[in-house]
């Protein structure tokens, strides 16, 4: 008998075995890890497909490798209001004593914008947003959490979209942090909108948020472990009565990519 | 006084009748008593307890004035709320991981079920947010179809808001009534797209397919009905006395207050902000259609009963303009056969089934058909790494998108912003300080849909 299927099977949570053939080309996280100098990857490097590996695939399947994506900073112009913003950004971070590399990089993509940000100094920056004349970001549309998966460099994401009512505009904050250290400063008290959307990712990530008037959980039960929404929590299989069968969690299925 | 069900049996100290009066406890904080269901006379008869005790009352989440599986915990005096928490989760389904294992396609089918009364909107969110990945644009024909059902969900879901709200404060003939509209639109939903809710009808690069023949007759005769019964409630609840003593000056959130809490939707609109992202960031091609956006400075519930009110007439007129654009023919779903669903359905002697010509050909004459056939519908269409957020108005505010692709057939990660989940963090600004019968009042012209607070 060959190998069995490896038991993190889905191709994105790279199982020992899957990372060793794998092409390295994952970004390191550099020595300060809470202020990186470029946006981190958002997958590891895959190989093969279906999420099969030692089975003697003949396929030519087994051989595909897909490089990991990373966002790229994008060059000015930016197009549309995206410069004006930048510009308008730039100059309020410099009145307010925030230094550049607060904004280690941005992205345009999509049609629209992204700025990469340092959690050090991301409560200042939000100030900024809100209460600058030329900016006005006066609502935190949504605030989410997001888990690039096991070998990812800081894998836990927390992106804000913000809207500004007055220029009609819309805008992304990006704050990476490292599972082991997933702490970002609260912005409940520049948005008090984001009381309940960081209530939200704490609960379902883990991320901490630090200066929060009430983090608890707030869509599981209080005595909930673990972080549903994290790649690596585990799913239940389903047992099927034939001779002690199961299917697989869903993660752990054969899958297309 | 609160809840305690996890304490051993020996902390308590045993009332007066027993172990099934009200028991009291010593903590930190004093003593607390717990009182359940009929043990409210034993509790008064018991002399350690006197009129000063803080009062913590837990309402719902079963409890059938608060819109839905909703918990509000109230700390009372007398009658007035003094503190006042919302508890949620009751309803979390998990919408948002379960997408992480389907394909984009498929997704549609979660979403739709979130917020359960605005599914055109959930699906048509998702859809555009995908399609901003994809770098795609939708054919017009689509866009008008899409254009159509949420004006049809926005009328049958503020229905709903209008008839649960007035169930909830007693006008029980304005829920029969708000419910007997409904049906009409329902109907006409399950018509157009075969089903009455969660029609998952919307899908990426347009709509599942074209409105069945005869569609023109229904949707007008659908608006005329409409036209004649929305005056109904003018004369129903609009100028009567109780409902007006119920609403007005009742869950005041002004200006600033909506501003700080991110509140968007009718509940902005009331406080002044004429904030409609139809009209502010036209998407579906929004910008060729005449309406307006009712607004008020009122602030209060009555103000936003009567938006809603505005905003089903604003969308009969957004719906005649749509029908009048169907009546060019179009594709309503991309080119793209990397990207549309290659079946065509038709509808056979069963109701409903695949096109038999396109089954004739995939299991006759094209290899390469079948397989494309099968590796659309089973692996799905690749979409580029990278992420998207699209916002639209849905009834109760700005419903975001957040998509996250890794580059594969299957969602990373799927956010909805729900306007209700935000919105319900107005409940204690709004009640605090008021009666509990308020609390009623300002809940139900938040007009939450747990399904997709929870998610």
């Amino acid at each position: 008998m060959t190998d069995p299927i490896p038991p993190t099977a889905n191709p994105a949570v790279p199982s020992a075995a899957t990372e060793a053939n794998a092409v390295d080309t994952t970004v390191p996280a550099p020595p300060g890890a809470s202020t990186p100098r470029s946006a981190p990857a958002t997958t590891t490097a895959r190989s093969g497909m279906f999420a099969a590996h030692g089975s003697g695939d003949t396929s030519g399947f087994g051989g595909l490798i897909t490089a990991p994506h990373i966002p790229q900073p994008s060059p000015r112009p930016y197009g549309g209001y995206f410069d004006e913003v930048a510009d308008a950004l730039a100059a309020a971070m410099a009145d307010r004593g925030i230094p550049d590399s607060a904004i280690y990089q941005t992205t345009v993509a999509h049609q629209e914008i992204t700025f990469y940000v340092g959690r050090e100094h991301l409560v200042a920056l939000l100030w900024a947003l809100r209460d600058d004349a030329s900016l006005r970001f006066e609502l935190a549309s949504s605030i989410s959490g997001v888990d690039y998966g096991l070998g990812v460099p800081q894998r836990l994401h927390v992106v804000y979209h913000f809207t500004s009512m007055t220029y009609r505009r819309r805008i992304r904050l990006e704050v990476a942090v490292e599972v082991e250290d997933a702490h970002v400063p609260s912005a409940v008290e520049v948005y008090p909108t984001a009381d309940w959307h960081e209530r939200e990712i704490w609960d379902m990530f883990g991320v901490v948020f630090d200066g929060h008037p009430a983090l608890t959980r707030i869509l599981m039960p209080d005595d909930w472990e673990g972080f549903p929404q994290r790649k690596d929590y585990p799913l239940g299989g389903i047992p099927v009565e034939y001779k002690g069968a199961e299917i697989p969690p869903p993660d752990q299925r054969r899958s297309y990519t | 006084m609160s809840v305690h069900t996890d304490t051993p049996e020996d902390a308590y100290t045993a009332g007066p009748e027993g172990p099934r009066s009200a028991r009291s406890q010593n903590t930190t904080e004093g003593r607390v008593f717990t009182v359940t269901g009929g043990d409210w006379d034993a509790l008064m008869a018991d002399e350690n307890f006197n009129d000063e005790e803080r009062l913590i009352v837990n309402m719902g989440p079963q409890h059938p004035s608060t819109h839905g599986v909703l918990r509000l915990v109230l700390e009372i005096e007398g009658e007035t709320v003094t503190q006042a928490r919302s508890v949620i989760g009751y309803l979390h389904t998990g919408i948002e991981k379960s997408c992480e294992f389907r394909t984009w396609t498929q997704g549609v089918t979660f979403v739709t079920r979130a917020d359960y009364l605005s599914p055109a909107f959930n699906e048509a969110v998702y859809c555009m947010a995908i399609e901003k990945l994809l770098d795609i644009e939708v054919p017009r024909r689509a866009q008008v179809i899409r254009v159509l059902l949420m004006e049809l969900t926005r009328i049958t879901s503020h229905l709903v808001a209008l008839a649960t709200g007035a169930m909830e404060l007693g006008a029980l003939t304005g829920m029969t009534a708000g419910f007997r509209e409904r049906e009409e639109g329902l109907h006409l939903m399950e018509f157009l797209t075969g089903l009455r809710m969660n029609m998952a009808f919307i899908r990426p690069g347009g709509v599942a397919q074209d409105l069945p023949f005869g569609y023109e007759d229904k949707i007008a005769g659908f608006i005329e009905v409409m036209e004649k019964r929305l005056p109904e409630y003018d004369k129903l609840l609009t100028g009567q006395p109780i409902w007006k003593a119920r609403l007005k000056d009742v869950g005041v959130l002004p200006l600033e207050g909506c501003m700080q809490l991110g509140i968007t939707g009718p509940v902005l609109r009331s406080a002044g902000l004429a904030w409609d992202i139809r009209k502010t960031e036209p998407y579906c091609g929004y910008e060729e259609y005449e309406f307006d956006v009712p607004t008020s400075t009122d602030a209060d519930c009555y103000s936003r009963y009567l938006l809603r009110l505005a905003e089903m007439w604003e969308s009969l007129k957004i719906m005649k303009q749509a029908l009048a654009k169907l009546a060019e023919p179009g594709p309503v779903m991309v080119a793209d056969t990397k990207i549309a669903w290659p079946a065509q359905l038709s509808v056979g002697a069963d109701g409903m089934g695949n096109s038999l010509e396109h089954v004739r050909k995939i299991m006759g004459q094209s290899m390469e058909s079948l397989i494309h056939h099968f590796k659309l519908v089973t692996e799905g269409f690749s979409v580029p790494a990278g992420q998207s957020y699209v916002a639209i108005e849905s009834p109760r505010g700005e419903l975001g998108c957040h998509l996250v692709s890794a580059g594969g057939t299957r969602p990373w990660r799927v956010h909805l912003r729900d306007p209700g989940f935000v919105n319900l963090q107005a409940m204690p600004a709004m009640s605090e300080g008021g009666m509990i019968a308020d609390i009623v009042a300002a809940v139900a012209s938040l007009d939450p849909v747990m399904g997709g607070v929870d998610r």
